[in-house]
């Protein structure tokens, strides 16, 4: 019988993924991939509660906030990427070091 | 096993396996696609939840969206000649040790906590019931988001627009 629990874990899972490609990868794309993945996992968290909790809908509705916190960051982000890219020519963020003294 | 068990462990395993080629694999546009089945089994697994309405929201916005606007970062941050478009990775071991240490973590209180189980009765279609909630006791942070959204885009033009020679 699949649970809270097992969603639960599916969550952790896409976590500690997404937290790997953060801290692994060295071109920003990658890592804008993995931090999605960890907006992924807290979503799939607050729809579950949602289910399996009191019955509401209010984790569905921190949930689609959550969709528009992420479209919001990757616009932002990818700016910001463009434009190192466009500085530096390279989109590895340890080239991001422009204000390093 | 119930028929929505075998469903559930079908999405869990697209959703899981994928994101791990999404991370684990050297060329960005790997990546990219293995993200894509990341987000079709997220949206499966809303689904099993009854959470239809974010289900299309999913596919809509992070498949039609999000996705895309990844795919023009990718693009347009390498050379369109340089076919194979390889990523580098550092500190795989030490990244390895604290990913899987958080994931045990997690793993362990989803388990150990005794989670208060509700009757869980949702309404059959979410969709009329979340635009209420919308319009009603959730108003001011819904137009404080959408004001957030108009902001973060013309903020965005104006990060990435090309200064003019002077």
């Amino acid at each position: 019988m699949i649970g809270l629990q097992h969603y639960l874990l599916v969550s952790a899972a896409l976590f500690a993924l997404g937290l790997l490609g953060v801290l692994t990868r060295r071109n920003a794309v990658n890592v804008l991939m993995g931090i999605e993945l960890i907006l992924n996992s807290a979503n799939l968290n607050l729809v579950a509660f949602s289910r399996y909790g009191e019955g509401n809908l209010s984790g569905q509705l921190f949930a689609v906030f959550v969709i528009v916190i992420a479209a919001a960051e990757v616009a932002v982000a990818l700016a910001i990427v463009l434009t190192l890219y466009r500085l530096r020519r390279t989109p590895n963020l340890d080239a991001a070091d422009l204000l390093r003294g | 096993m119930t028929p929505s068990d075998v469903v559930f462990l079908v999405f869990a395993a697209i959703t899981v396996g994928s994101a791990a080629v999404c991370v684990l694999a050297h060329s960005l546009i790997y990546n990219a696609f293995a993200l894509l089945f990341t987000f079709f089994g997220v949206a499966g697994l809303y689904l099993l939840l009854g959470a239809d309405f974010l289900a299309a929201t999913q596919l809509l916005i992070y498949v039609g969206g999000i996705l895309v606007l990844l795919l023009f970062g990718v693009m347009l941050t390498h050379k369109i000649y340089d076919l194979d478009l390889r990523s580098e990775v550092t500190q795989f071991g030490a990244g390895l040790i604290a990913s899987s240490a958080v994931f045990v973590i997690v793993a362990w209180t989803a388990f150990r906590t005794p989670w208060r189980i509700g009757e869980g009765r949702l309404p059959a279609a979410t969709t009329a019931d979340i635009g209420r909630e919308f319009m009603g006791a959730w108003l001011l942070p819904f137009e404080a988001a959408s004001i957030l959204l108009l902001v973060a885009l013309i903020g965005a033009a104006m990060i990435v627009r090309r200064k003019k020679e002077a």
